[in-house]
Order: structure tokens, then sequence, then C-alpha cells
């Protein structure tokens, strides 16, 4: 797959902190890109750094084949964290000014507007002025000005903040709906389960270092460790526990079940195989429950920034 | 549309449109208006009350010679004792009462005359009695020394010198009080518009930051344009209230002076009152002024008026907007205010103590010279006449510094309207300008 975004060694130094240290990316054309890291680790300097609002002191960015040009913020839609609204503004004119400063023509603008202020039900606000709406509306209002300009490249950093979950539910269809139809999205979030569901790739960012690039499921294999979760109701539940200990490397978990099992972790190793773990453990009993242990990106993230 | 008319367009149009900005394009003007009719009637009523001064003269010389004017009239009581005089004066309602003693002497009369009221009298109405005795005193030691006092005043002349530029321009002092007037409303109106309308960008320097939407803006549009689009955006609304006001304060002050026959120039100090009596009545006056308004430099001082007005007020608006940019709220804007606001003050006070002093004196050059003090003082200086050469390079250095400032104020601007949450240091500060 071509790349929309590539991130050559950027560096990026405020006085004597080392925000960005030769980070190196690589966005796919059509792909939910989802950018990790701690709290102060540099993600939003990069994303700064990709919007042209901060210049990057060494290493470029090369969107779609060509160094970043300052025209090409037609091209980016970017919804930053810190982000808000003119309080004292009519709503319709504000979503036209902000349209129009992203290169809309009046007549362009007013017709996507519409469109947009139908699909999420919020036409009614047009004349509304934004201090009388709550933060979910107000929400919905920049995500849609973020879009409005159909971009190649979306990017949100928190996107879910201040959304209930049927509004957010809904903003990440929409999110879903514009990489189909041909968007690529960078993602910068804390929420494992929204990068769970909708990244296809993630790097994570730490201490101004990236220490963990690649697909999401190529990470997650990587970071699997042979070990499953297994319910047993054994022939004789004596001596169970020693005689697995003997064999495996094992330690007890709980799950939710409806049988009264033993239940387990039981971790093989990397060649052994798995039909001969369940064929053994039929041996010694009933075996009600087998599941693959995959770690969660929430279990990878903890791990990694841990470990560094 | 071009980004920066967008949002010069949308500048002014929300400082236009914003209710505290309408209600005080109207009210201030009235209040102004109402204020100057207030203190013009109050002034009117002052002049009619007639102060009464017993003078209880045993000397028998003085009263005579004390003249009733206007506002003060002298009545004389004799044959009564110091004491019942006094007393009956407590009780009625004069102002006062004048003790002159008999004495041999006439030097004597130079400290023992007493004046008793029930408070302190006023400033005018000592002298005026002060200068009835010293009069009357000097003639007679005149006569006592056997000088013809008719004879000294026959030969005392008064001077009246003639002004002429050596370009054989006519001046006068009245004409020199028009420039002063000229220059000084001049610089006034600078001084106000810089303090008015640069506190305006700094608040919608803050409203964005505080708002949120500075970062939504900038990936869209280039800081400086953000920054030039809300200087000019501003401006313009400004100079739209101000032109407002302008109308309204012209407007309102006829129609009050037809309807109530207030006379709003009846508020003069009495220097004023005097110039008008030397120039011998109203009339001539308004004609003589006409005059050294049409001597004075209008189109040099018409046209520098509008180059140093907008250079000087770019210049500080520029750094009005950097300070919003560096500060989180309006309440963390005191240190920084400090340093702007002293040139500005100390312009004004070159300005109105050496311009008019010495327009053309070292220190009145230097500071038309400096740029944060130009604007104001060489709008005093222009009514004066200053070479153009002087003119053309103060207004270089001004905007020579304007582009600097905007610059840096471009460089705070950039990093500070990203720093959420944080009190801003001077060193902090000159820390940003190297990112």
């Amino acid at each position: 797959m071509e790349n929309l975004l590539v991130a050559n060694n950027v560096s990026k130094h405020f006085g004597d902190f080392r925000a960005l240290n030769n980070i190196t990316i690589e966005v796919q054309k059509g792909s939910v890109f989802g950018l990790l890291g701690p709290n102060g680790a540099g993600k939003t300097t990069l994303l700064r750094i990709i919007n042209q609002i901060t210049m990057p002191d060494a290493g470029e960015i090369i969107l779609d084949g060509k160094p970043l040009h300052p025209d090409d913020i037609k091209h980016i839609g970017y919804l930053p964290e810190e982000r808000g609204l003119y309080k004292s503004m009519k709503v319709g004119e504000q979503c036209m000014y902000l349209a129009q400063l992203k290169g809309l023509s009046k007549s362009e603008a007013k017709e996507r507007l519409r469109y947009w202020f139908k699909r999420l039900e919020i036409d009614g606000w047009w004349n509304k002025k934004v201090q009388e709406l709550s933060k979910g509306m107000a929400q919905k209002i920049q995500f849609v000005v973020t879009v409005l300009h159909q971009p190649k490249l979306l990017i949100f950093d928190e996107p879910f903040s201040g959304f209930d979950p049927i509004n957010a539910n809904l903003i990440k269809d929409e999110i879903l709906r514009l990489r189909d139809e041909g968007a690529t999205i960078i993602f910068s979030t804390h929420r494992m389960e929204s990068v769970e569901e909708m990244c296809d790739h993630i790097a994570l960012i730490h201490k101004s270092n990236k220490i963990l690039d690649g697909k999401l499921i190529d990470i997650k294999r990587a970071y699997k460790s042979n070990t499953f979760e297994v319910g047993l109701q054994p022939k004789n539940s004596e001596n169970i526990e020693n005689i697995l200990k003997d064999k495996f490397n094992i330690s007890s978990t709980s799950f939710k079940s409806i049988n009264n099992e033993l239940q387990y972790n039981i971790k093989i190793q990397e060649d052994d195989s798995v039909n001969d773990l369940v064929n053994y453990l039929t041996t010694l009993g009933q075996l009600t429950h087998f599941v693959e242990v995959i770690p969660s990106a929430n279990d990878i993230f903890i791990e990694t920034v841990k470990n560094n | 549309m071009n980004h920066l008319s967008l949002i010069i367009k949308r500048e002014y149009l929300t400082k236009v449109r914003n209710k505290a900005f309408i209600i005080m394009t109207f009210l201030s003007p009235i209040i102004m208006v109402a204020i100057i009719t207030l203190v013009s009637y109050l002034s009117q009523l002052n002049n009619d009350t007639v102060n009464t001064i017993e003078v209880l003269d045993e000397s028998g010389v003085f009263f005579n010679h004390f003249e009733n004017s206007k506002t003060l009239k002298y009545k004389l009581i004799n044959g009564v004792s110091l004491e019942d005089a006094k007393f009956a004066s407590e009780k009625s309602n004069n102002y006062g009462l004048l003790y002159i003693p008999k004495k041999e002497n006439i030097d004597q009369y130079a400290n023992t005359i007493t004046f008793y009221s029930e408070d302190s009298p006023s400033i005018s109405i000592m002298r005026s009695i002060e200068n009835s005795i010293e009069e009357k005193v000097n003639t007679l030691k005149l006569q006592e020394a056997g000088i013809d006092a008719k004879l000294i005043e026959k030969l005392r002349i008064k001077v009246d010198t003639n002004l002429e530029t050596f370009a054989g321009e006519k001046t006068s002092k009245l004409g020199s009080g028009l420039k002063l007037a000229f220059g000084g409303i001049a610089g006034y109106l600078l001084f106000m518009f810089i303090i008015i309308y640069g506190n305006m960008i700094m608040r919608s320097v803050i409203e964005e930051k505080t708002s949120r939407i500075i970062e939504v803006l900038i990936s869209s549009v280039k800081p400086i344009k953000l920054l030039l689009g809300k200087i000019f955006g501003t401006t313009l609304a400004g100079i739209t209230q101000f032109t407002a006001w302008v109308i309204i304060m012209i407007l309102l002050s006829s129609v009050v002076s037809t309807i109530f026959g207030i006379d709003t120039t009846a508020a003069q100090t009495p220097q004023q009152q005097e110039l008008l009596q030397e120039s011998g009545g109203s009339q001539q006056l308004i004609s003589e002024i006409f005059l050294e308004i049409n001597n004075l430099p209008m189109t040099n001082l018409v046209i520098m008026f509008l180059f140093f007005f907008i250079g000087g007020y770019l210049l500080y608006s520029s750094l009005y907007a950097a300070i919003g940019a560096a500060v989180d709220s309006e309440t963390d804007t005191q240190q920084f205010m400090l340093p702007i606001l002293m040139p500005l003050i100390l312009g004004m006070y070159v300005g109105f103590f050496t311009v008019i002093e010495n327009p053309h004196g070292t220190v009145s050059q230097v500071f038309s010279y400096i740029p944060l003090t130009s604007p104001v003082v060489m709008l005093m200086r222009i009514p004066f006449g200053v070479p153009l050469w002087q003119q053309i390079l103060s207004l270089v250095i001004l905007f020579a510094t304007f582009i600097a400032t905007v610059w840096f104020a471009a460089k705070i601007y950039r990093v500070g309207i990203l720093m959420y949450g944080k009190k801003a240091s001077y060193k902090e500060i000159i820390k940003w300008l190297k990112y």
C-alpha cells in the first residue's frame, strides 16, 4: 500500500526540552493510524508539525509523495485536543467562516454544511450562539468543521472527549465511513478500546521517542505469550494442580462461567503444539473453556511504556 | 476570498455587532455632552450669584476705589465698631467683611487690612480686592512722592511683539495657543485611541486563547495573518466608533444648545476669558482664529497626523497583541502593561511640558525620533513647523520599528497562543523568541 504521509526523522526542541527525537512514521493511504503515548510524550507536537503549526528542527514531512507545502492545509483536517469555538458567534456564521478559511467558496461551504447539519441532526442550530450549546453539541460542530473541506488526511486528537456514548458511536461511525470513502485518518487517543476498534496501525511515542510501531495485528502477535485460559472439570480433582505445575507454567485466573470448574492460565513453550495441550487436558477431565490470551492494546501500552 | 480580508471582516463585524460596543458608541457621547452641558449650566449658575462684601473703611480712603462687578458688590458701612460690624456680618448672608483700619503711614496698609468671612474666601475674589487696594496705595505713594500718577500712566507703554518666521509667515501668541491646541488634541487622541483599541485587540487575542479556538484557526491560517487581521479589523471598528462619536457629539451638542439655550462654550476657564477680552471681543477672536488656522501648515498637519497616527497605533497594537498571546487571562496582563504604558505616558508628559516650552529643543527633538514616543511628541511639534526631513526620518524609524515589532510580536504570538495554563514570565518570553 502507498503511504499518504511520511514523517522522516522529525526532531523538535523547545529550548532545552526535547519534545521529539528522530521520529519516523508512515501512514498508509486509507488506513486508520493510531498515535499513542502517555501524557506529554510529544504526540501533540508531532500533530502540530504535520499541520505546519510548528516547524520541525530537523527531518521532513512528506504528504502524497511531496514535501509538505503551506497550500497543503486544504488537504488536511485537524481536530486538536484543545479545541473550542467563538462563544458569542452564531453557529452557522462561525462554520461559514472556518470553512472559508479552509478555502471553500461561500456557496460550497453552505451546501456542505447543510448536508452535514442534517446528517448529524443539528440543522436547528444554525442561528444559535455557541454559548447556548452543550459541550457535546459544540464538539459535533467542531467535527463538522474538521471534515467539511473533504481533506485526504484527517487528524483527530482525542475526538471522543466530551461525547456521551451514543454520540461517540455516531462520530466513530462517521470516521470509519470517511475512511471507507478514501480518507486517511491519524488518530491520537488514550482510550484503548477505541484504538482496538478502529486502528489498523499504531505507533507508540514515549518520552519523545518512538518505542513501538506497526500493524496492530502484528504487534499483538509479537506480544502474545502462548498463554491459554483454560476451564477444566477434572475427573479427579486432587493433585491436579501439582500435575499441571510439573508440566506447564500455570497461574490461576478467573473468568465468568456457568460451570463450576477449575480456572487456570497455562503458558506453553513457543514450539509446543496447542493441539497437544488440548489433547492432554482432555485426558484429565472435561475441558469447558479454552481461549488464547490475546494482549489488549491497553496491556501492550502499559507494558511497553513501563519497560522503557 | 483572501484569508486576511476574511479575518478582518470577521473581527470587524464581531466588534461592531457586540452589544457592549454598540451601547458604548451611543452612550459615551451622550454622557460627554451631558457632562459638558452640566458643567456649562453650573458655571452659568455660579456666575449668576452676586457676592456682597461689606467694607468697614475707617481710613475713608479706599471705598470709592472699589468697583462693583457682575459677581461682586461692595457695601460701605460706617460709624460702627469692628465688633458690631463683625457680628452683623456674620448674621447676614454677605460673603464677608473687609476691615480697613485708619493708619497714619500709607506703608502700614500693606499688612493691617483684614478680611473676615464664614470660611476661606475664593482666591479670585481676594485677588480682585487686593488689586484694588494695591492700586490705590500705589497712587497715594506716588502722590506722596510728588509724582503725577496720570503722567506715569501716560508714560507706560504696552509692548506687543509681532511674531514672524524667517519665511515671512506672521504668527501670534494666539497662533501659538492654537498650535498647541492642535498638537495637544492630536497627541491626546492618539493616546486615547491606543489605550482603548489596543486593549480591545489584547482582549480578543485572550478570548481566542481561552475559548481554545486558536489551534483550529492556525491549522488553516498563518499566525501572522491572524495577528494582522485582528489589528486591522479592530482598528476599523475603532475608526467607526470614533467617527460615530464625533457625529453624535456634534449633533447632540447642537440640539442641546438650541433646546436648552445653554452655551456649551461657557465652560471656559478664566484664562480663556482673559484671552477673549484681550483680543477685543469674540467676533474679532473668531476671525483671528480662522486666520491663524489658515496659517497653520494644514496639509502637512493632516497628512502627518494620518501617518503618525497609523504608525503609532499599529506599533502599540502589535505589542498589545503579543501581551494577549503571552497570558492566559486579563488579570495576568498587569506586569506587561506597565512597560507599554510608560513610554506612552512619557510621550504625553514630554509633549505637554517640554514641547510647549520649547518645541524644537533637544529633548523635544530626541523624543520625536524615539519610536514609542514619536507619534505623540511629533504630532505635537508639527504645528510649530518641523522640517520635512525630520518628519520623514521619524516616520521611517517608526515604521521600521513597527515591522520589527510585528515580527517580534508574531514570534511571541505564535508560541504564546499554544501555551495554555502557563503564566509567562519575561524570561519565558525571551526563550520563546528562540523557538
